[in-house]
C-alpha cells in the first residue's frame, strides 16, 4: 500500500485522487449530518466549527506574531535581549530612514489618489451608455497578479540611449516629443513616485467599483429633491453624492491603505529596493532571508502592523456603522 | 429545507472540485532511479572501495541549481559513485536555496548534503546551528588534502574545523572582448593596469562621437543588485593592496572605510564612474545600474564597446552562434595587475557540506571531493562551463577554451588565488551592504568615502 502515499503511475494517481475525494465527501456528510440532529448539545456543533479556526489563528497567526514581537528585541541569533536596539537603528540608520519615508509616501498617495479617480470615473460613467464598458476598462487591471503589473510597467519604463530605438512607451513618447529619454526607475524621489503610479493603477479600479455600486445605492428621491432645489454639477456631487457615499469612501481608502501597506510585489520585481526606493513590506523580507538579520526584519514587521492596526480597527468600526445604517 | 439541502450538496460539489484541481496538479517528479545493481568491473569501482558497500542507502543533496539542463550534469556525475557502491542519490534544486536552506535547517528537515554557494553562508549556519553542520569525515579530509591547495580547505573551514568540501570553481579575473575588434584597430592585450588605461583613453580617442565607449557594464541582478560591482572592487584590492591587506579586509581586521579600502574603490570609479568610459552601447554611467549582468557584455558583439570585465561564467551568456575562443567572436584575457609580475586571481566556488552523520553521506561527501568525481563530472557536462580546482582534474575532458584558461590560472603555481571576498564576509554586508551601497555609488553617485562609511556600519557585531 506505499503507492497510496507515493504514487507513481497514472492509474495509482487517480485511484489516490478518488480516495482523496471519497474522504472528503465523507467528512463533509458527516459533519453537515451532525449538524442537523437536534438533539445535539449546542456546544459540540459550535466547537467542531469554530475549534479549527481558534486552532489555526492560535498556531498559524498569534503565535508567529508574538514570536516576531519577542525576536525584535533580541540579537540576532535570538540569544541575548537588546532592548530596543533594532528599533533605534532602524529609525537611526539612514536607509531605514529612506525606507519608513517611503512607506508613508506611498499610504498618503496611493488610496487617496485611487479612491479619488475611482470616484471621479464612477461618477462620469454612471449610467451613461458606455458605462459597462468604461468600467470594464479600468477594472482590469484588478484581474493581472501585481507581479504581472509590474513587469508590464517595467517594459513601460524601460529605458535605451538616446541613439538606440525605445522599446519603452514612456521613453518613445518622450522621443516624439523631442525630449531625452530618462531613466524613470533611477532617480529618487522621481521613482518612487513611478512605482506608486503602478499601485495606483492597479486598485484604482476597486475603488471604482466599490463607490458605482454606492453611488447606485443612493436613492433617486434625494437626487430628484435636490435637483429641484436647483442643484447641478458639481455642487450636486459635492453636497449630494459625496456625503451620501461616505461610508463606502472610508471603506475604500483603508482598505487601499492596508493594501498599500503591505504592498511588496510591486517594489521588489521593479527595482527590488534599490535606488531609494525600498519600503517596510519590502525591506523585512530582504533583512529577514536575503541578510541574514531576522532580528531586523521582526522590527520591521513589527512597526508595519503598529502602522496598519489603527487603519483596520478604523475600517472595521466604518463598515459595522455603513452596515447599521442600511 | 430542500433548498437548503441542494445548497449543501452544491458546497460539496464545489469543494470537490477544487480538490480534485489540487489533486491532479500535485503530480510528484518519480524520483531519480538508482541502478545499483549493474555489475561494475572491479577495476573501474577499485577508486571505491574506501566507502565500502553502501547498497540501499539513500544520500538526498540540495542545491541551487534547479533547470533541468544545469542539474542534469550533477545527477549524472554521481552515477559512478552509486553503481559502485550500491547508494542512491536523490536530487533537489530550488532558485530559493539560500533562504529555504536556513529554514529547512531550523525546522530538522534539512538535506543529507547541500551545495554552499558561499563561505559566508556556511560559516553563519555552522555558527547558528550548533551542532547542525557534520564535520567532515576522514576520507574527506584525506582528499581534500591531497587533491587541493590548502586555501580550499580553508575556505570550507569555519572556526578551525573542517566542514565543507570544494566542489566547484570558477576564475573571476577575466576582461572579455572581441578579438577581430582588437585586430582591426591594432589594438594589443594589456598586461598591465596602466597599459589597459592607455588603451581605454586610446578607445576614447578614437571614437570621438561617443557612440562607441571602452567598457561596458551592468550590475542589475534582481534581488542581487550590485554583486558584479563588488567583484570590481575585489580584484581591484587584489590589485593595490596585495593579497595580505584583502584577507585583513574580508575578515574586518581592518576597518571596511579604512583609507586603502577607499583608494581601491576611487580606482574602480575611474572606470565605472568615467562617462567616457562607460557605458558603451547602453549610456551613460549610471545606466550601469539598471543593465542586467547578463546583457552587460553584449554590446561587444554590435561593436559598441571592446572590453566587459566578467566572470568566466560569462561564456554562458554570449548566446547562440557565438563562438567563444581566441580564434572566435569573443574571448577574455586575464585582468592585468599593476605590474607584470604579480598574478592575483579573484575566484569563487562552491562547497558541499553534510548535516547527517550517516557513513553513507561521509563516504558521497569524499567523493565528491576526490578526483573521480571532479573527472566524472567534467565528462557529464559535455557543453562545458564548469571546472573545480582539482588536481587531477584532467584539463582534456574541458570542452571549452575559457574553462581550460581558468584551470591553467587556478594552478599557475605563479597565480595568487583568493575567494570572492563578498561570498566570505557574513550576508548583511556580503549580500547586503556591500551589494546595496555599491549600487547606490554608480546609481545615485553617492561618494566613495560614504558608500564605505555605510558598509563599514553595517557590519555585524557578532
Amino acid at each position: 500500500m506505499l503507492w497510496l502515499l507515493k504514487p507513481e503511475t497514472l492509474p495509482e494517481k487517480f485511484a489516490v485522487m478518488i480516495l482523496a475525494i471519497l474522504l472528503f465527501a465523507l467528512v463533509m456528510g458527516l459533519v453537515l449530518a451532525v449538524v442537523d440532529r437536534p438533539k445535539l448539545p449546542k456546544w459540540v456543533p459550535v466547537a467542531g466549527y469554530l475549534g479549527p479556526a481558534v486552532l489555526l489563528i492560535t498556531f498559524g497567526l498569534l503565535w508567529p506574531g508574538m514570536l516576531t514581537i519577542k525576536n525584535s528585541f533580541f540579537s540576532r541569533t535570538g540569544a541575548d535581549f537588546v532592548g530596543l536596539e533594532n528599533y533605534v537603528r532602524i529609525f537611526t540608520d539612514e536607509t531605514f530612514v529612506t525606507v519608513i519615508i517611503n512607506t508613508l509616501l506611498w499610504v498618503a498617495f496611493v488610496p487617496t489618489i485611487a479612491t479619488a479617480l475611482g470616484l471621479v470615473y464612477a461618477v462620469l460613467v454612471d449610467r451613461t451608455r458606455v458605462e459597462k464598458f468604461a468600467k470594464t476598462l479600468i477594472f482590469l487591471p484588478m484581474a493581472i497578479s501585481m507581479v504581472g503589473a509590474s513587469i508590464i510597467w517595467k517594459f513601460v519604463y524601460e529605458y535605451k540611449p538616446a541613439s538606440q530605438p525605445q522599446i519603452g512607451l514612456m521613453n518613445q513618447v518622450m522621443v516624439w516629443l523631442g525630449l531625452e529619454p530618462q531613466q524613470w526607475l533611477l532617480n529618487p524621489p522621481l521613482n518612487t513616485f513611478m512605482l506608486i503610479m503602478v499601485m495606483i493603477w492597479i486598485q484604482a479600479g476597486f475603488a471604482m467599483t466599490v463607490l458605482s455600486a454606492a453611488i447606485k445605492a443612493i436613492p433617486d428621491e434625494i437626487i430628484e429633491a435636490a435637483k429641484v432645489d436647483g442643484v447641478t454639477g458639481m455642487k450636486l456631487f459635492w453636497w449630494v453624492t459625496v456625503p451620501s457615499v461616505r461610508p463606502a469612501i472610508v471603506v475604500v481608502l483603508t482598505t487601499i491603505a492596508m493594501g498599500t501597506l503591505k504592498a511588496f510585489d510591486v517594489v521588489y520585481t521593479m527595482t527590488g529596493g534599490n535606488f531609494n526606493t525600498s519600503i517596510i513590506a519590502n525591506e523585512f523580507y530582504i533583512q529577514s532571508f536575503n541578510q541574514g538579520q531576522p532580528q531586523i526584519g521582526a522590527a520591521l514587521a513589527v512597526i508595519l502592523f503598529v502602522m496598519i492596526a489603527p487603519i483596520i480597527i478604523y475600517n472595521v468600526r466604518q463598515m459595522r456603522i455603513s452596515e447599521g445604517e442600511r | 429545507m430542500s433548498q437548503a439541502r441542494i445548497a449543501r450538496g452544491l458546497v460539496v460539489a464545489a469543494s470537490a472540485t477544487a480538490l480534485l484541481t489540487l489533486a491532479a496538479c500535485s503530480g510528484g517528479t518519480p524520483a531519480p532511479s538508482g541502478s545499483a545493481s549493474s555489475a561494475a568491473t572491479d577495476e573501474k569501482c577499485a577508486a571505491f572501495k574506501d566507502y565500502g558497500d553502501l547498497t540501499g542507502k539513500t544520500v538526498t543533496i540540495f542545491t541551487s541549481i534547479a533547470s533541468d539542463s544545469e542539474a542534469k550534469p550533477h545527477i549524472d556525475s554521481y552515477k559512478p559513485f552509486e553503481e559502485c557502491t550500491g547508494a542512491t542519490i536523490k536530487y533537489e534544486g530550488s532558485r530559493d536555496f539560500e533562504a529555504q536552506l536556513p529554514v529547512r535547517i531550523k525546522a530538522g528537515n534539512a538535506p543529507d548534503v547541500a551545495y554552499i554557494p558561499q563561505p559566508g553562508l556556511l560559516q553563519t549556519l555552522v555558527r547558528d546551528n550548533a551542532g547542525k553542520v557534520i564535520e567532515a569525515g576522514d576520507l574527506a579530509v584525506k582528499n581534500v588534502e591531497t587533491y587541493y591547495d590548502p586555501a580550499w580547505k580553508g575556505y570550507g573551514s569555519v572556526d578551525g574545523k573542517f566542514y565543507a568540501v570544494p566542489v566547484g570553481a570558477n576564475v573571476k579575473s577575466f576582461v572579455w572582448y572581441s578579438p577581430k575588434m582588437f585586430a582591426d584597430k591594432g589594438y594589443t592585450i594589456p598586461t598591465t593596469w596602466d597599459e589597459m588605461i592607455a588603451l581605454s583613453d586610446k578607445i576614447v580617442a578614437d571614437n570621438p562621437s561617443g557612440d562607441v565607449k571602452p567598457w561596458c557594464a551592468g550590475i542589475e541582478s534582481g534581488g542581487a543588485t550590485g554583486w558584479p560591482a563588488t567583484d570590481w572592487i575585489e580584484d581591484i584590492m587584489l590589485r593595490v593592496n596585495g593579497p595580505e591587506v584583502y584577507d585583513q579586509w574580508v575578515d574586518h581586521s581592518i576597518a571596511f572605510n579604512d583609507p586603502k579600502v577607499v583608494a581601491a574603490i576611487d580606482k574602480a570609479g575611474t572606470i565605472l564612474r568615467n562617462d567616457k568610459y562607460v557605458n558603451g552601447g547602453l549610456g551613460g554611467v549610471k545606466t550601469i545600474a539598471t543593465t542586467s549582468f547578463t546583457e552587460a557584455g553584449l554590446p561587444i558583439l554590435d561593436g559598441a564597446c571592446y572590453m566587459h570585465r566578467q566572470a568566466s561564467f560569462y561564456q554562458a551568456n554570449w548566446g547562440e552562434g557565438v563562438k567563444v575562443g581566441e580564434d572566435g567572436d569573443v574571448w577574455a584575457f586575464y585582468l592585468p595587475s599593476i605590474n607584470a609580475d604579480q598574478k592575483p586571481v579573484l575566484g569563487g566556488g562552491e562547497f558541499a557540506a553534510i548535516f547527517a552523520d550517516r557513513p553513507e553521506v561521509k563516504a558521497f561527501q569524499a567523493y565528491l571531493a576526490s578526483p573521480e568525481w571532479s573527472n566524472a563530472k567534467a565528462d557529464a557536462t559535455p557543453n562545458g562551463g564548469w571546472l573545480s580546482a582539482n588536481k587531477k582534474l584532467d584539463i582534456n575532458k574541458l570542452v571549452q577554451p575559457v574553462d581550460k584558461l581558468s584551470y591553467q590560472i587556478l594552478s599557475d603555481p605563479k597565480a595568487v588565488f583568493r575567494f570572492d571576498g563578498s561570498d566570505l564576509m557574513p550576508s548583511a554586508v556580503g549580500a547586503g551592504s556591500f551589494w546595496k551601497q555599491m549600487t547606490d555609488w554608480i546609481a545615485l553617485g553617492k561618494s566613495s568615502q560614504d558608500v564605505a562609511d555605510a558598509i563599514e556600519k553595517s557590519w555585524p557585531a557578532k
